[in-house]
């Protein structure tokens, strides 16, 4: 014979336990595990932790923001440059850049890293950056294929995005020569530069970290200011996240996100972006190129190359189809897929 | 006044003694730097939240009143500090952050200086409030992101840690949010294990499809053995701590109290986990708390060995 009550005795049980449950924290606080009263707990946490005087807190506050020492060298001064960044094995693109930056003017021709990933033949791209003259720092790419890594280090959070980041990355550190990985590890990973009187940051990611993304819409102008403070520059140049975006933040600097040239915009276009950084009356003047290339050729390598139908989508169509999960509410809003 | 069945209520003395324990332990942990203030969390609900999760780390319930409502003037005196220390985004939990009547208020103050996240249960996202939460996000140069909280691909496997009914209330608003334009994340604990792995993290991206939502966002989050959730898996063996030399030398700055400071009506907290323990509260304003923290609780151990982020 069956001992189980009735249904509605279980409900009824199943209420008065949430009830129970729910009343549990009248008067009383959660300390860790245990129920104390409210006061003993605040009694307790207000016993912890620091109230500093007012100009104890503002001396904190300098300690805090204060530059790091950094005694990478200034290049330049120069009165135009163009700077890229993640070539992502795109030669085509490579080679229609260097063309465009020279015929407006550029004296100086700057990479921000990631040379391979994506598209096809990573070792086309060393000679077009030697011919051109170009001067590079270091990305997560260079970092890892320099120092055989097993994987590119891109930062991704997500497992479909690290998917695809690791059959870019494992077809890279096939095909990648022996010479070209150990060129690689020669790179500085920052640079300065001097455009007109101002005192350009260059790095991959971020001034702090290699593969940090500084997306648009999640970079606080506060947050640049203290990136250009702390970095004693007058403007920070970085890639990393595939999207351009430019801010003259409050103070008069600068802050620019160069794009990449391996990639379209998530927007649509098929061309990919560069920066033009030119002295302007004191200023920095900043301008994010649109740059065509043959992407009909780079498509039909990477079919050739057994590369994935997602990517060549993308530079057949100029919408992201892969790596999406990284993008913040407003990038992903502005997405197609 | 009747004390949760589960819970045993300590006396003044224990919790002195509880306090000294903490300070022993202290003593011996390995210390992590704040190394730039990137993230600043407020706990804009307090411990106050319309469900009552059984795996909830900080027990939030509708009677928690452990840390109360922020309200928008103590934001925007915390926001200006921030600005000041170049923060990059601020985060918003609870408790369930919907219920202050002036969290859309302070969304619009925050959206003003930089990205804002607000981690919720969803149940309060009706479409009307999902329009203005567009509107406020349309007129801001900086993301807001929504994060909803589920815990099973069925109401059988969701509704008994979050509550009866939850599962279908959860979606809904989800999907409110989605089609708001607003790309919401669900975040989901690894509460049950079949939650985690590429099976698990692919069927909860197949049910959000199923259920209209074209642009399915997933974040998997361990589970802390803290609060209720202590009562209902068990609490952290006693081994279970940080100790000097468990970085293999790497440093601790994958940790994000390296990174991040959490605001409460009680004052400046070292991250968003450590809440119920008073040890945890760093200081008054921002500036006291700029300092380093010993990593001498057993949340650590788990941010540390898991990988953890509570970033999206």
């Amino acid at each position: 014979m069956s001992q189980r009550p009735p249904e509605d005795e279980i409900a009824k049980a199943r209420r008065a336990a949430e009830r129970a449950r729910l009343g549990a924290h009248r008067g009383l606080a959660t300390w860790g595990e245990r129920l104390v009263p409210l006061h003993d707990f605040r009694r307790a946490a207000a016993g912890h932790g620091r109230a500093l005087a007012e100009d104890e807190r503002r001396c904190e506050v300098h300690g805090f923001l204060a530059a790091h020492g950094d005694a990478t060298p200034v290049e330049g001064p120069y009165s135009r440059i163009a700077v890229f960044g993640g070539v992502y094995n795109n030669s085509f693109g490579l080679e229609a850049l260097l063309a465009d930056a020279a015929r407006r003017g550029a004296e100086a021709v700057y990479c921000l890293g990631d040379f391979g990933g994506f598209g096809p033949h990573p070792d086309r791209v060393w000679p077009l950056l030697e011919a051109g003259g170009v001067r590079s720092i270091q990305g997560n790419y260079e970092q890892s294929l320099a120092a055989g890594a097993e994987d590119c280090n891109c930062g991704y959070a997500d497992p479909r995005d690290n998917h695809f980041a690791a059959i870019s990355y494992g077809y890279t550190e096939r095909r990648c020569s022996p010479a070209f990985k150990s060129y690689m590890g020669t790179l500085p990973s920052r640079r300065r530069i001097r455009v007109g009187e101002r005192e350009l940051l260059l790095v991959h990611g971020s001034p702090r970290r290699v593969n940090e993304f500084l997306f648009a819409s999640t970079s606080s102008a506060a947050f640049l200011e203290v990136l250009c403070d702390r970095s004693g520059a007058d403007a920070v140049l970085c890639t990393h996240t595939g999207l351009h975006w430019h801010r003259r933040l409050p103070s008069g600097r600068d802050v620019v996100n160069v794009g990449v040239l391996g990639r379209p915009a998530n927007d649509g276009r098929t061309e990919v972006r560069y920066a033009l950084l030119s002295a302007r009356d004191g200023e920095l003047g900043v301008e994010l190129v649109p740059l065509a290339y043959d992407h009909h050729a780079l498509a039909r390598d990477m079919r050739a190359e057994g590369l994935p139908e997602e990517f060549v989508e993308t530079i057949l169509t100029g919408w992201w189809t892969t790596c999406l999960e990284i993008l913040p509410a407003k990038e992903r809003a502005a997405s197609r897929f | 006044m009747s004390p949760a069945p589960a819970a045993e209520t300590v006396p003044t003395q224990t919790a002195a003694t509880e306090s000294a324990a903490t300070e022993t332990a202290a003593a011996g942990a390995p210390r992590v730097e704040l190394r730039s203030l990137d993230t600043l969390w407020f706990q804009v609900a307090g411990t106050v939240c319309n469900l009552a999760c059984t795996h909830c780390f900080i027990s939030c319930s509708p009677t928690n009143h452990t840390h109360e409502f922020l309200s928008l003037a103590t934001v925007r005196s915390y926001l200006d500090e921030a600005v000041e220390l170049g923060v990059k985004e601020y985060y918003f939990t609870g408790g369930e952050p919907f219920l202050n009547p002036e969290m859309e208020a302070i969304l619009a103050a925050t959206l003003a200086a930089g990205p804002a996240t607000v981690l919720t249960n969803g149940l309060l996202l009706d479409r009307e409030r999902c329009a203005r939460l567009a509107a406020l996000a349309a007129g801001s140069d900086y993301s807001l992101d929504l994060r909803i909280s589920l815990d099973g691909y069925s109401p059988a496997a969701n509704d008994p840690i979050r509550g009866e009914g939850t599962f279908e209330r959860i979606l809904g608003g989800a999907l409110n949010a989605a089609s708001a334009g607003l790309d919401p994340v669900l975040t989901v604990t690894e509460v049950h294990r079949e939650n985690a792995g590429d099976e698990g993290r692919g069927r909860f991206i197949e049910l959000l499809r199923e259920r209209g939502i074209e642009r399915p966002r997933l974040k998997v989050l361990p589970v802390f053995h803290l609060g209720a959730e202590a009562e209902r898996s068990g609490a952290y063996e006693s081994w279970q701590r940080l100790r000097e030399g468990d970085d293999g030398g790497a440093g601790w700055d994958h940790l994000q109290c390296s990174s991040c400071r959490m605001v409460t009506d009680q004052g400046v907290w070292v991250c968003p986990i450590l809440v119920n323990e008073p040890a945890g509260r760093m200081g008054e304003r921002l500036a006291d708390t700029l300092g380093g923290f010993p990593l001498a609780h057993s949340a650590c151990w788990t941010c540390h060995v898991h990988g953890v982020s509570c970033r999206t």
